[in-house]
């Protein structure tokens, strides 16, 4: 690539460097006070931590423009937080009172927003957000808007068979859509090497012809540089990118598992690196805050989860006929097309085409170094819109990935 | 104006839809360049282009999945199941993530499903099924199911301009058996109106889909013999019109259910109960159903006819409640 965003800009600026201490501590704070909330028997239902992941939800999100959709899972509080949630909203659905997100028509963090936050909520069936999201970034494209969909999935989502039919269609049609694949060690019970006999989850990229990287989940300034990356490729037209973030669940499924399963051992290393003490070593190291900063981002973050628990705590339960509302959208519409290129190119004549494929370079046996080198010489042409190509070659097709960058520890 | 056929009337409807609103797309397997297994899509790519009509892999979940998200963003796509079948490879798709959407977190799902429906073509048991009682008994969705080129082109217009997820079942037997003069110009029919095809007084047909066809050919024979049944044509499955079926009940005071959907669980079940509970003074007979066998659909021509009904088996039911 001619330009590397990440060598273009400084690493991170000051602001940046705090409002990212901000979140993380925010999303951990956040889960520390929903278990206490859990022991005390005020939540409904499940409660799912992200402790131990923070580092890879901050980051992932915090890549994305003001624009950009996103479709989390229930563990990416800390991607709600970054995408403008605030800790009531998630408080209030875990408390499943009336003024949360859906009235408590759901709980946890199975709630989005089209209109302002663009956020697509998650269903508990894997797989399903992608697809989804891969028609989000495909809408984005068809209305001439620049926005890139991102969505999460853990490593044992990966084993469904949504998860592929969104990741192939995603890649065929070149959306600009980012997928991270939170390899967390565990699926419930399940641990990793029982989901794929794989060493990196990115590889599953490599089958789809779509650019993959994989990062250290837990270290927050590496999951912004590949995620930023991630989210330039994909908003310049190069297709779909999967990033496999490294990580831990640091503890069980939900509150009511205590993960005997894992090994005891296997808690201490990943204990030891801990994305919260690893990002606090960073900004000390490089200077980028002093005690006082810190304490400040302390003060803010006690003074905003007391006033969002006692609104939480204080919000009513929802009237029982509430039940029966929802079911249809009845004149409920509104969400706009938001047009970015002209109507007319989507019309007759402007949009009459001969029915026909054009398939160049058939029973072409390319090396992968041809591949590479053609990507080389045309480094603009994945630019153009992919559903336009019925005439895409089929050296394009073979192997997209145009040259992975591993940024392994 | 010549007459137009079942098929083509859904191909008008979704050319006219498109040519109306540029935020209408189509999305499914082979319905570009090939036009669609049916040739439903035939000419709409070299109408609106790649963008427009686009051919996917064979992923029925990403086919749903991606409508959706089209759909978050203000689109109006229109999938298609290349047989209706294949709707079971995107059943979570449809069960979990669109009919739940609205219900759960406010996100209206404007998008349709559609796709060739049914048995008498000898298609076997993947490319024959009735699967609609699954999504009928779905909240959130809206199923249609009609039996007539005026209400294909009609309410296939309805479910696209809707902003509610409708899955719209075409019967492949219809395609190209049936035919008829359509308006000129745009006109839609309304989602969830039945509509009684043939007036009578002695009993009632409910029915719908290629069934509604039987059953007027078996009131055409019943009449010659003095019984005058009526035939109401439920046209949308959910959300059900039940002011018409009660309605019709009242004055006949007998009630024949007729679907091609196989007997256990089908729509019959539904609407007995529905009549039972709301109209039970004003009926004179017990209430009888004339269903497919509970089988899967069978493949050779003696077995598909054993398994279906027809106007003569929907004739003798008819017979048997109007002498009860």
């Amino acid at each position: 690539m001619k330009s590397d965003p990440a060598r273009r800009r400084p690493e991170l600026t000051h602001e940046e460097a705090l409002e990212l201490y901000y979140y993380l501590r925010l999303n951990r704070s956040l889960d520390e006070l929903l278990v206490r909330l859990f022991r005390q028997n005020k939540i409904v239902g499940g409660l799912y931590g992200s402790l131990g992941q923070e580092a890879t939800s901050v980051g992932t999100a915090y890549a994305l423009a003001k624009g950009d959709w996103i479709a989390p899972l229930i563990r990416n509080v800390g991607s709600l937080l970054v995408r403008g949630y605030r800790p009531r909203d998630i408080m209030t659905q875990y408390m499943a009172r009336v003024t949360s997100p859906t009235q408590g028509k759901d709980g946890t963090c199975h709630f989005g927003d089209l209109k302002t936050h663009h956020v697509v909520a998650p269903i508990s069936m894997l797989g399903d957000l992608i697809p989804v999201m891969t028609g989000v970034a495909m809408a984005g494209r068809y209305l001439g808007q620049k926005i890139v969909a991102m969505t999460w999935i853990g490593d044992g989502g990966t084993s469904t068979g949504a998860f592929h039919e969104g990741m192939n269609l995603a890649a065929v049609q070149r959306a600009p859509l980012v997928v991270v694949v939170e390899n967390n060690q565990w699926a419930y019970s399940t641990p990793v090497n029982r989901q794929a006999p794989l060493h990196d989850f990115a590889d599953r990229g490599r089958a789809y012809g779509i650019a993959s990287y994989t990062v250290d989940g837990n270290d927050l300034v590496a999951v912004l540089r590949i995620a930023r990356e991630a989210v330039e490729r994909a908003r310049q037209g190069h297709g779909p990118v999967l990033i496999e973030a490294k990580t831990m669940r640091m503890l069980g499924h939900a509150q009511h598992d205590p993960a005997e399963y894992v090994p005891r051992e296997m808690f201490e290393y990943w204990k030891a690196r801990d994305p919260l003490s690893l990002y606090g070593k960073y900004l000390d190291q490089r200077n980028l805050w002093n005690e006082k900063e810190k304490a400040a981002i302390h003060a803010r973050i006690e003074r905003e989860l007391a006033a969002d628990l006692e609104f939480a705590e204080n919000s009513p339960f929802p009237p029982p006929e509430l039940a029966e509302q929802g079911v249809y959208c009845q004149g409920c519409h509104d969400i706009k097309a938001e047009w970015r290129r002209a109507k007319e190119d989507l019309m007759p004549p402007k949009s009459s085409v001969k029915p026909e494929w054009t398939i160049k370079n058939f029973g072409a046996m390319e090396t992968e170094a041809a591949v590479a080198a053609d990507h080389a010489e045309q480094p603009d042409a994945a630019m153009e819109p992919a559903v336009a190509h019925p005439g895409q070659t089929a050296r394009k097709r073979k192997i997209a990935a145009p040259a992975p960058r591993r940024a392994r520890r | 104006m010549a007459p137009v056929t079942y098929l083509d009337a859904i191909r008008q409807a979704l050319l006219e839809e498109m040519d109306r609103d540029p935020a209408v797309l189509l999305i499914g397997e082979d319905i570009g360049v090939y036009g669609g297994a049916f040739k439903a899509t035939a000419g709409l790519l070299e109408r609106f282009g790649w963008e427009r009509v686009i051919d996917t892999p064979i992923s029925e979940t990403a086919i749903v999945g991606a409508a959706v998200g089209m759909s978050y963003l203000g689109l109006r796509p229109v999938a298609e199941m290349q047989f209706i079948d294949f709707i079971a490879c995107a059943f979570n798709q449809i069960t979990n993530f669109v009919a739940k959407s609205h219900y759960r977190w406010g996100a209206p799902v404007p998008i349709v499903i559609r796709g060739p429906a049914g048995g008498g073509v000898h298609g076997s048991a993947f490319h024959s099924a009735n699967p609609e009682m699954y999504f009928v008994h779905t909240p959130g969705l809206k199923v249609i199911y009609p039996a007539t080129a005026y209400d294909a082109k009609g309410l296939l217009k309805s479910a696209i301009r809707d902003n509610n997820p409708v899955l719209f079942f075409e019967h492949k037997f219809l395609y190209r058996r049936i035919k008829e003069e359509l308006p000129q110009g745009d006109y839609t029919v309304p989602i969830g109106q039945a509509i009684v095809r043939r007036p009578g007084r002695d009993l009632t047909i409910v029915t719908y889909a290629a069934m509604v066809h039987a059953s007027l050919e078996a009131a055409e024979q019943l009449a010659r013999e003095g019984i005058e049944a009526e035939v109401v044509d439920l046209r949308t499955l959910l959300p059900l019109d039940r002011e018409t079926i009660i309605e019709s009940v009242r004055r006949t005071s007998k009630l024949l259910v007729v679907h091609e959907d196989t007997r256990t669980g089908g729509i019959a079940g539904e609407i007995a109960a529905l009549v039972t509970d709301s109209a039970f003074d004003d009926l004179d007979g017990p209430i009888r159903r004339v269903t497919s066998l509970d089988t899967p659909v069978p493949f050779s021509p003696p077995l598909e006819e054993h398994f279906l009904p027809n106007a003569a088996r929907i004739a003798e039911a008819a017979r048997d409640l109007a002498r009860y």
